[in-house]
């Protein structure tokens, strides 16, 4: 039918440049990603009335229960429902995202038994319904933070730069978690219990950065999160330019995750269909 | 039609070269990290190597239906994840000249929630085609799976004879170079039964090779030119596929 699906020619003993590859790969099923970006979204709430709507109402009951119980914790902060929100909205971005790449790949099962496909293809799509989630989540916040007195500023389309950042150090995360999860199942365990749960109370998502005692303080430098969340609450929370010191910082860790992430998980993909 | 007499019906288009795959299976299990580490130290880490495919060799040629058959544990579902590049061999080499389908592939990722039509363009960008492919090709592929009436229901309400319809109809909607078929040559009802073979026949005729794995061997007899037999992961015979199967079923009496 067209030109690009002409002969192509499959050499198993060809793998040199492994990450290289498994790009040209993940290029060339692109469209897949959109597939299953939107299944993943639409048939999650395909049963329920409220449908889509539930990604809205998720994060703000969560924030709804925080706000009352904190309130009276934090009463220093300017709109705290506000203030909370912002970061719980990265944090399920990181969180999610995350998880449920790493379960796909790991647990990928049935579908890598019987069919050829990039694996990294599942990271990226996890990401995607991610970047859908958020976005679509941009509309309660709003309303919320109209409602506790936090205007929307013209710095507000910046927010942008926080989330394609966060996408790409969260896919470098899934696959070096994924990557060591195809061998070791307990170390996807420890991540999604113990590790995100404590990584999330560490994370000035709940609290003030004032709250912290100048020693914590000084370790935050340390925690990607902090930054990520930072770069996100500036446009959307603070109504401020960021930094170009912060946003260098961020740029610098997802490259990083990222590119260790790639060229690890590329060099173990082929390992997947010996373990599954 | 087409005529194909430009075609080399000699040409070797799939290539097995000493082909093996080894698992790697823990004398003890040893599921969690620390456990691991702790033995790794102490070097105690002890596998058993099991090679599901030991130093095949053999190639098939454009346009033939080439059998594998041997009992369970064989090596061939192994062997058909080599040529569909599900797995890579452990050592040897594999290579495949053109678009492989593989009809294991019939019907993958489809969700039970999502309408027949989502499913097609999510079973179909799984087998590598693009959006606008299928945009082109769906009304061909709902009519030859005949559910016109349904692709837009959710596929769950579907039977599983019209899934394996609507799964088969993406699968073979365009003519592959190889066609990898794992027991189920045909699907649905007797009437779709009929058109599935046909469809594969008219590929075949037009150059698509098609490596078939079954336990009926009077399907294999029938169907089949060449067949190789597999025996714990060795190939131990390839030629005729009558004289593969008479060899298998005088080894191995004990299977029909």
């Amino acid at each position: 039918m067209s030109k690009e699906m002409q002969t192509p020619f499959y050499d198993s003993a060809q793998q040199q440049n492994a990450w290289l590859f498994e790009m040209a790969e993940t290029l060339k099923y692109k469209d897949l990603i959109i597939h299953l970006v939107r299944r993943d979204v639409t048939a999650r709430y395909k049963r329920s009335i409220l449908g889509v709507a539930w990604t809205m109402i998720n994060p703000l009951g969560m924030m709804l229960i925080l706000s009352v119980i904190f309130s009276q914790v934090f009463v220093a902060v300017e709109g705290y429902a506000a203030y909370i929100l912002s970061g719980l909205l990265m944090w399920n971005f990181f969180s999610q995202s995350t998880v449920t790449g790493i379960g796909s790949i790991v647990a990928g099962g049935d579908l890598f038994r019987r069919i050829y496909v990039p694996r990294s293809i599942f990271a990226i799509s996890a990401i995607g319904t991610a970047i859908v989630n958020l976005v679509i989540s941009l509309v309660p916040f709003l309303l919320v933070s109209v409602v506790v007195g936090i205007r929307p500023t013209i710095y507000f389309p910046l927010v942008v730069i926080p989330i394609i950042l966060l996408s790409f150090f969260s896919l470098g995360v899934s696959l070096i978690i994924a990557s060591l999860g195809v061998r070791f199942a307990d170390i996807v365990e420890v991540y999604n219990n113990i590790g995100l749960t404590a990584w999330m109370y560490l994370t000035p998502i709940l609290y003030p950065l004032d709250v912290l005692p100048p020693w914590l303080l000084a370790l935050e430098k340390f925690n990607p999160m902090f930054h990520f969340i930072k770069l996100f609450r500036d446009p959307l929370y603070y109504g401020q330019m960021f930094y170009p010191q912060l946003l260098g910082i961020c740029f610098l860790m997802s490259a990083i995750t990222f590119i260790t992430g790639w060229i690890f998980f590329s060099r173990i993909t082929d390992e997947i269909a010996y373990r599954s | 039609m087409k005529l194909h007499t430009d075609l080399d019906f000699n040409e070797p288009v799939i290539g097995i070269e000493g082909a093996s795959v080894k698992y790697l299976v823990p004398r003890e299990h040893v599921g969690t990290f620390k456990e691991y580490a702790i033995r790794k130290i102490q070097r105690r880490i002890f596998n058993d190597e099991f090679w599901a495919l030991k130093n095949v060799t053999f190639e098939v040629k454009r346009g033939e239906i080439f059998g594998v058959i041997g009992a369970n544990g064989a090596g061939k579902s192994t062997l058909l994840k080599l040529v569909a590049r599900i797995m890579r061999p452990s050592e040897g080499r594999v290579w495949v000249k053109g678009r492989v389908a593989p009809l294991l592939a019939m019907g993958a990722g489809f969700h039970p929630e999502l309408s027949g039509r989502e499913n097609v363009f999510l079973n179909g960008t799984l087998l590598g085609y693009s959006e606008k492919q299928i945009r082109e090709r769906f009304d061909a592929i709902v009519e030859f799976a005949e559910l016109q009436d349904f692709i837009d229901a959710p596929i769950r309400t579907f039977s599983s004879g019209m899934q394996a319809r609507l799964g088969f109809a993406v699968a073979t909607d365009q003519k592959p170079d190889v066609l990898i078929v794992d027991e189920a040559l045909a699907v649905g009802d007797t009437a779709f039964q009929e058109k599935s073979l046909n469809r594969i026949r008219e590929y075949q005729r037009a150059g698509t090779t098609t490596l078939f794995v079954s336990h009926g061997m009077g399907e294999i007899e029938r169907t089949c030119q060449r067949a190789a037999w597999l025996h714990h992961g060795q190939l131990m015979y390839i030629g005729s596929a009558k004289e593969a199967v008479d060899q298998y079923l005088g080894r191995t009496p004990a299977i029909p």
